[in-house]
């Protein structure tokens, strides 16, 4: 994750054309929404209709009673277009405020990964990503004599390494959920 | 959606006699919030459209909402408006809002009844109108299978309404409805459509008062951060070449907030400048009055904005109308802006003091502070005088003609003939629009309705009837063109039924008039599909619609005509034949910058190939 923030520009008025100086920057915001139809679709349809971009969206409802959902977007833009994407996405009714996870000190990714990976009974291959898994902590979810799924959990940058590992050996098929995110301590 | 988490705890039941008759008999203001009555969805809406003090709706029937028009058959304090089109009822509910500070409602029918909505709802949401748009749908057990006039109205309107609704259970009509009048016309106003499945305005629900509506997830902001005003304040003390840059913010404020904005120029004497948006808020006989900015906005106000130290944004967007080239943009400048929309500040222009407030509260806020801190008046006299300098130029000057009437001279004529009237403009999109911006001037806010941000054709005469219904005796006028009048000249016929006097000023120059002057601009004056070969003969259309009809095309005959309109008892098509090919100017250009404006007389090399790419 990237946690460069670029400086505003001496003059007041905003250069059209700095827009490739800024730095593009990664952003992983929490949207806590109230759970009504629609809302995800409220959500997706900002980004595309003012064209910011989406890298990873997850949403489920975390909180049953309060019918919240949370959704993890992880976007990119300089710091004004990020700035932006956080002030249009509170504008929306059914948002009840938006987190800036990557910022903040306290936030915390995660990500699930299922990998398949083509490793036949007695090769080296087979070997070697089954020592790496382990080096990853990543759990077996099924073997046969030709391939291996693992489970594997962490950051975003742990999973691209994973992967990037296991490509040499034999990668066959990735499936990820998406970035996770919460804050450490009491209720945000 | 859980209905049942509001599911009324306590259940008034009415007397065997029904709903109808029982919740007549009852004393209204005791039940308000205190009281659960149970009724049939169509009239929980009708019954919420009253305790919202909704008095005027506009609408045109349709398979999808009868039962709700069968509620409304038996409730005659409900003025509806039957429109000729669905998209005459949103721009009458616009106009209707626009002038009165209070929502606009408007209900239609499912399928193409939503879709003509569409682009009221967007204008509305452009220019924060405050809307509510009831729109019917098919039944609940028939939504997603194509059904007749089935359209995804929740869909459809979702970007381009605050917010919309699809009822799914009549015990949430109540609610919804309370909450959408709520969300309509609080924070930044802007449209909110509620879809009712047939079915739900069947079926028996409970109804609950509007006494503390109040939402999970939406609270806006409106009240003034101390420190940001203290900010603000600071960078106003310091300043030796300010100027108030006003929107349509101060509008939506409510009058109060222009009464305040009136003392806090008058105190600072500070010179002002108002977006499109925003003209009557401060009015055009004030002596800091500068004019309109933007495009086609004040020589001495764009030039203001481009060399002031300190920019006091209040209720307005710096839209690219507003700003012209942005890199260009008031280079040299502090900027305050007040916007009650968080997303408003550094979306385009970065500012320097943002206050998120409504503009009438910021406004009193400084205000305040202005009057209670001692130091002496900035020295603004170099500034003035410089300013001074930009009105000799006399921007708005055009050349008068024995044997035409000059579309300039046709406004100012009509605004020296009006002026001693109540009178309410409303207008189209195109040359007249920004000749009426330039050449009307308004001394009050809520007098000027206009499509700003969307620049809908078609707005001006549906917006006039809004207004007129909501000021049956006020003089109510369109200014129209040729061109944008045949979008929605349906209405007249609704403006006929309903005794609605409008009267139409058109100028008529037979082009799509500002197609045309950038064709000449930016297209080597190839004038691709921007004429009108057969134009119809106003005189006679407004007599088949039972109307009044007036021609006139010689200036010495103009003053007579316009007070033979003004005059007649009813709707009036004013066919005002213009010179045909007049100009729009000033103007800058597009990829501009404010201090490169036109005055006049231009080829076509002023624009380049930068900026002919903008709009």
């Amino acid at each position: 994750m990237s946690n460069t923030t670029s400086t505003p520009s001496p003059q007041s008025a905003y250069f059209i054309d700095d827009h490739s100086a800024d730095m593009i920057v990664r952003r992983t915001l929490a949207a806590i929404v109230d759970n009504e139809p629609g809302v995800l679709a409220r959500v997706v349809g900002l980004f595309s209709a003012r064209g910011y971009n989406i890298e990873s969206l997850t949403v489920a409802e975390v909180d049953r009673k309060a019918h919240q959902s949370r959704i993890t977007i992880v976007t990119t833009g300089t710091v004004q277009i990020i700035a932006q994407i956080k002030a249009q996405l509170e504008r929306l009714v059914p948002v009840a405020r938006v987190i800036d996870i990557t910022t903040s000190p306290a936030g915390l990714e995660r990500e699930l990964a299922l990998i398949k990976v083509k490793a036949e009974t007695g090769s080296d291959e087979r070997v070697e990503a089954m020592r790496l898994s382990e080096i990853f902590r990543a759990r077996v979810l099924d073997v046969t004599l030709e391939s291996f799924i693992f489970e594997v959990t962490g950051g975003s940058s742990k999973i691209d390494q994973f992967i990037e590992l296991m490509e040499p050996l034999g990668l066959v098929q990735v499936s990820r959920t998406g970035v996770l995110s919460i804050q450490r301590g009491l209720p945000e | 959606m859980q209905g049942a988490q509001w599911a009324p705890l306590f259940l008034f039941k009415l007397p065997a006699n029904g709903p109808n008759t029982g919740m007549v008999e009852m004393d209204r203001q005791d039940m308000i919030g205190e009281t659960e009555l149970t009724m049939t969805g169509a009239e929980i809406v009708v019954r919420a459209l009253r305790d919202q003090g909704v008095e005027t709706l506009f609408g045109y029937p349709g398979g999808a909402v009868l039962p709700i028009y069968d509620a409304l058959f038996s409730t005659p304090e409900l003025q509806h408006i039957l429109v000729r089109h669905e998209q005459g009822a949103g721009h009458a509910a616009e106009g209707y809002a626009r002038s009165t500070g209070k929502p606009g409602v408007c209900l239609v029918t499912s399928g193409p009844g939503a879709t003509n909505m569409v682009t009221p709802i967007a204008d509305a949401m452009m220019d924060s109108i405050p809307m509510v748009v009831l729109t019917g749908q098919v039944p609940s057990h028939l939504i997603g299978t194509d059904a007749f006039q089935e359209c995804d109205t929740v869909g459809i309107t979702r970007c381009c309404a605050k917010h919309n609704y699809l009822v799914r259970d009549v015990n949430d009509l109540a609610r919804v409805m309370h909450e959408a009048f709520l969300i309509a016309t609080t924070g930044r106003p802007g449209p909110v459509v509620i879809d009712i499945p047939k079915d739900i305005q069947f079926a028996t629900g409970t109804y609950t008062g509007p006494t503390g509506a109040k939402h999970k997830t939406y609270h806006p902001a409106s009240e003034p951060h101390e420190a940001s005003i203290e900010a603000a304040l600071e960078l106003m003390r310091q300043a030796r070449r300010p100027v108030f840059y006003t929107g349509g913010g101060i509008i939506n404020s409510g009058t109060e907030a222009s009464v305040a904005l009136r003392q806090l120029v008058a105190e600072t004497n500070f010179p002002i400048t108002s977006t499109l948006m925003g003209l009557g808020a401060y009015p055009a006989s004030g002596k800091n009055w500068l004019g309109m900015v933007g495009m086609h906005g004040a020589y001495e106000a764009n030039h203001a904005m481009h060399d002031c130290d300190v920019m006091i944004c209040l209720g307005a967007r710096f839209d690219d109308r507003v700003t012209g080239r942005l890199d260009a943009f008031s280079p040299n400048s502090k900027k305050i802006h007040v916007d009650i929309d968080p997303s408003s500040i550094n979306k385009t222009v970065r500012v320097d003091v943002p206050v998120i407030a409504d503009a009438g509260k910021a406004i009193n806020a400084l205000l305040q502070g202005w009057q209670q801190q001692q130091h002496p008046r900035n020295d603004l006299s170099e500034w003035w005088s410089q300013i001074n300098g930009w009105r000799d130029r006399k921007g708005f000057a055009y050349d008068k003609l024995e044997d035409q009437i000059k579309p300039q001279y046709a406004i100012e004529r009509l605004y020296e003939l009006t002026k001693a009237k109540d009178t309410y403009i409303t207008t189209e999109v195109g040359q007249h629009q920004m000749w009426a911006a330039q050449h009307f001037h308004f001394e009050e806010p809520h007098r000027w309705m206009t499509s700003g941000g969307l620049g809908t054709m078609g707005y001006g005469l549906p917006a006039a009837l809004g207004v007129q219904a909501a000021h049956p005796d006020a003089l109510v006028i369109d200014i129209a063109g040729e061109a944008s009048i045949q979008m929605c000249m349906q209405e007249m016929s609704t403006a006929v039924q309903f005794n609605l006097p409008i009267k139409i000023f058109i100028l008529n120059n037979e082009w799509m008039g500002m197609v045309r002057q950038w064709q000449q601009l930016l297209h080597g004056e190839r004038y691709s599909h921007s004429y009108s070969d057969s134009l119809p003969d106003f005189v006679a259309l407004a007599k088949a619609y039972g109307g009044h009809g007036i021609q006139c095309r010689d200036p010495k005959d103009l003053d007579a005509a316009i007070q033979e309109m003004i005059d007649y008892d009813g709707p009036v098509l004013f066919d005002c034949l213009v010179t045909k090919d007049e100009n729009c100017f000033p103007m800058i250009p597009s990829g501009a910058a404010h201090n490169e404006m036109i005055l006049g007389k231009i080829t076509g090399d002023e624009i380049d190939e930068a900026g002919k790419v903008l709009v």
